[in-house]
């Protein structure tokens, strides 16, 4: 265990070679890394609260699609700055793991979404008497 | 068969032989678990979208949502990221007592957080609005609900690590554990990113 810890200022020049690299030796942040990360998710959290409670848009959508924005971006810089992915970490799997799980759940909203919404359309349209004797 | 041209000497190579788990493959078998979780979420998130706006001729988001309490929950939860981030340091730095601090911190934050999302949901229980009363508030509080189980559960993770810190200083198990209970808390941040942009601010846009 011992030439591991201590040897944190090596790990750089293994990683060149990147025989050597494992998922969490690659994956050290630095204090700068984060702050940067921190700082970022602060300006990206408060720019969709300001534009919602601020109402600076007039058109929802417009909001909506600005809010959608940021939280992906401030997504992508959690997972950058704080889970400090990279292509490299475990020889690439964790970046495939993530590109494949992130394909089921674009599948599974987008679908559900689309198939909800397409079943609410062509449901028999009810009048108010009859959702009153609903059970 | 007898033609085959090449001598024993050099053996054919049919796969490559390179040495990426000196420590075994826990990080990726976290880094598995975490997306697993992140299906669930994403389930938990598609129904949300559906029935969100099912209200049944109840409270909509914009009469139930207090938006500053959500901005201070969210400031909880980022803060508490960065400081995790710091215990990190601190363990690169094989510095015990301050690993311990600013796991505590975190701990705290979490606390924090978690407090003002029990009594962002006794509140809305208490106007009436609890899981039962509209689809939109059933897919609410399930969503909610679960991220703020995984928070619970992460902060007796923070609880566990710094009992295991203490007692046995940081060796190789404790920092590997550190490492993924980093990677549990970050993704509840994330997780949370989704939440109050989906749910809290575009619900309140209505």
């Amino acid at each position: 265990m011992s030439p591991q810890s201590h040897a944190p200022a090596t790990e750089d020049a293994h990683n060149v070679h990147h025989g050597h690299s494992n998922g969490h030796e690659a994956g050290h942040g630095t204090l700068k890394g984060y702050l940067i990360g921190f700082g970022l998710s602060v300006l990206l959290t408060a720019l969709p609260f300001w534009l919602v409670m601020g109402d600076v848009f007039d058109s929802k959508l417009t909001t909506a699609f600005f809010i959608m924005g940021f939280a992906v971006v401030q997504i992508v810089v959690h997972m950058v700055f704080f889970l400090h992915m990279n292509p490299r970490s475990e020889g690439g799997w964790t970046m495939m793991a993530l590109i494949f799980t992130l394909i089921l759940v674009g599948i599974t909203l987008a679908g559900s979404l689309w198939v909800m919404h397409h079943l609410n359309v062509n449901m028999m349209p009810m009048s108010p008497e009859m959702m009153k004797n609903m059970p | 068969m007898s033609q085959v041209e090449v001598q024993e000497t050099e053996k054919p190579a049919f796969y490559l032989t390179e040495e990426h788990h000196p420590e075994g493959s826990t990080m990726l078998g976290f880094w598995l678990y975490l997306m697993s979780d992140c299906l669930i979420f994403a389930v938990l998130f598609a129904t949300h979208g559906v029935l969100g706006r099912s209200y049944a001729a109840g409270p909509s988001p914009a009469d139930l949502f207090d938006l500053p309490l959500v901005a201070i929950n969210t400031a909880m939860l980022l803060l508490s990221s960065i400081t995790y981030g710091f215990a990190m340091l601190q363990m690169e730095r094989n510095a015990r007592a301050e690993t311990m601090f600013w796991l505590g911190v975190t701990g705290v934050f979490g606390a924090i957080f978690l407090g003002l999302e029990l009594y962002e949901f006794n509140h809305l229980i208490r106007e009436g609005a609890g899981p039962t009363r509209s689809a939109f508030l059933s897919s609410f509080f399930t969503l909610v609900g679960t991220h703020g189980l995984h928070v619970t559960f992460g902060i007796i993770w923070i609880i566990t690590m710094m009992v295991q810190v203490a007692k046995r200083g940081l060796i190789a198990e404790n920092r590997r554990r550190l490492m993924c209970l980093s990677m549990f808390w970050h993704f509840l941040d994330v997780v949370w990113i989704g939440v109050f942009s989906f749910v809290y601010l575009i619900g309140y846009l209505g």
